[in-house]
């Protein structure tokens, strides 16, 4: 019998080396008690969070505990069904409409995950003899959506404009061309020139899908994401989000201005085929899109946060992956996995979290220190996260 | 341009990429003779659509193991 696992072992052997040199496992962390949006106990000591999702610090929202509290209450623990059958309550609306709102767009779709948001538009729209041009650091989401689907697939160089619309001009004439870019790249914190790449894949009859998931709430004067910023929120056909992030809980979605959006519901089978999303899941996350939509102050002090923390470690002498602070994201590189998971394990021992992200989620085999701030962060605590940087990367020799 | 100029020009297109210096023949494989990651592969597949004009989706690259099955395909894509 050939044993179907014997695929993993390099990874196996990589992972036991790894742990033999007495590091903690990056990938098995526990948050035995979570105190705020930016403070947990993990691994039984507290710690400062810098690797979660949650950019605009909703989870601990008085208001947005209290809508889902309300739900568990009114409506029960789940809805045991499809969103197309009985699995569509009146808490589902409450988000699609609070969506609309947000976006200013005509239409709304809630899925389960962010991953089902991408996996199910992106192969139900584009289909057999359709093609989707991406870009080649895409969230492994959006590639899953192009392998669940029939289309042919055509990815291009990073941000790179040019490889983009040269691919564009040599697809056959006639064909469905749909263009999948992303505000925020999430491993480098870079963001895209989506009004130049929009304008030119509109010139060459393309349909156009944006993932916002990790600008939500933070990019933009409303908090729309980047193609707002960059004032080309029109002309994006497709917007795909999230609820996992600065919405605070679980949960994706799709908006657009489509005339026939609608009918998706009854075709996109990643919509279909899955239970909708608890009660308390969708109320907690109708109420923190609403405050979303006020939440200049935070944004101010995201950003404010992002700028010192970025100024301050590349002035220590770290490596980080934009030459200034783009979005919420800062990924500090490190010289390989083995110096990057010990660096990883230093600052856990100082009380501060951050995402270890290695291949094949980073892009050009890079190990990163991945810190993800959060608008609930104070001046206070990122002066703290980077003392505790300077004495971890001076112990261990990167910088 | 026919097969054998064709081959030629991808021959010349893999020489950069080849740093093991391996004797390419038709059925020389790309991962498993020239132990290409999946970033060469996306240099290499760039540099080729960029040279003959063509685009090379991943569908078709998931049926093209060999530099003669390469050429084959460049050629017949040229059209």
């Amino acid at each position: 019998m050939t044993d179907l696992f014997s695929k993993f072992d390099p990874l196996i052997e990589q992972r036991r080396a790894l742990l033999a040199g007495g590091v903690e496992d990056p990938f098995n962390l526990v948050m035995e008690r979570v105190i705020s949006p930016t403070v947990a106990v993990c691994n039984g000591r507290e710690t400062i969070l810098l690797g979660t999702y949650n950019y605009m610090g909703m989870t601990f929202d008085p208001d947005v505990i209290a809508a889902g509290k309300q739900a568990l209450d009114d409506f029960g623990s789940g809805t045991t069904g499809s969103r197309v059958l009985n699995g569509t309550y009146a808490g589902h609306r409450a988000c699609e409409e609070a969506l609309k709102e947000f976006y200013g767009m005509d239409h709304a779709m809630v899925f389960s995950t962010g991953y089902q948001a991408n996996l199910g538009i992106i192969s139900t729209i584009a289909g057999k003899g359709d093609y989707i041009i991406l870009d080649i650091d895409s969230h492994a989401s959006i590639w899953d959506g192009c392998k669940l689907g029939d289309a042919e697939v055509v990815p291009f160089k990073h941000n790179d404009i040019e490889a983009m619309e040269k691919r564009l001009k040599r697809i056959p004439e006639g064909a469905g061309k749909l263009v999948i870019l992303e505000g925020v790249y999430s491993m480098m914190g870079d963001i895209a020139p989506l009004k130049e790449m929009i304008r030119i894949a509109k010139e060459n009859g393309a349909m156009v899908l944006v993932d916002e998931a990790h600008s939500m709430g933070f990019i933009g004067p409303n908090g729309r994401g980047v193609a707002e910023d960059q004032g080309c929120l029109e002309d994006v056909d497709f917007v795909i989000g999230t609820f996992s992030k600065s919405v605070g809980t679980v949960g994706g979605f799709c908006v657009s201005n489509h005339p026939k959006f609608e009918i998706l519901r009854l075709v996109c089978r990643p919509y279909v085929f899955t239970a909708s999303l608890p009660p308390s899941v969708v109320h907690t996350a109708a109420t923190s899109i609403r405050k979303l939509m006020h939440g200049e102050a935070k944004r101010a002090h995201l950003w404010e946060n992002s700028r010192v923390l970025h100024k301050s470690l590349r002035d220590l002498g770290f490596t980080l992956g934009t030459a200034e602070a783009q979005s919420a994201i800062i990924a500090v590189i490190m010289p390989d996995l083995e110096r990057g998971a010990a660096m990883w394990q230093a600052l856990l021992h100082e009380g501060l979290y951050v995402n270890l992200a290695r291949p094949p989620a980073t892009p050009a085999g890079m190990t990163l220190l991945r810190c993800s701030l959060c608008a609930e962060h104070t001046a206070d605590q990122v002066q703290t996260i980077i003392g505790m940087f300077e004495r971890a990367g001076k112990a261990m020799g990167i910088i | 341009m026919d097969r054998a100029a064709t081959a030629e020009k991808i021959a010349e297109l893999i020489e950069p990429f080849n740093k093991k210096g391996v004797t390419v023949t038709e059925t020389t494989s790309f991962a498993g003779d020239l132990e290409w990651d999946s970033l060469t592969v996306m240099d290499f597949v760039a540099a080729i659509e960029d040279d003959f004009d063509i685009i090379i989706s991943m569908n078709q690259q998931a049926e093209i193991e060999t530099y003669g099955q390469l050429v084959d395909a460049v050629t017949k894509l040229q059209g």
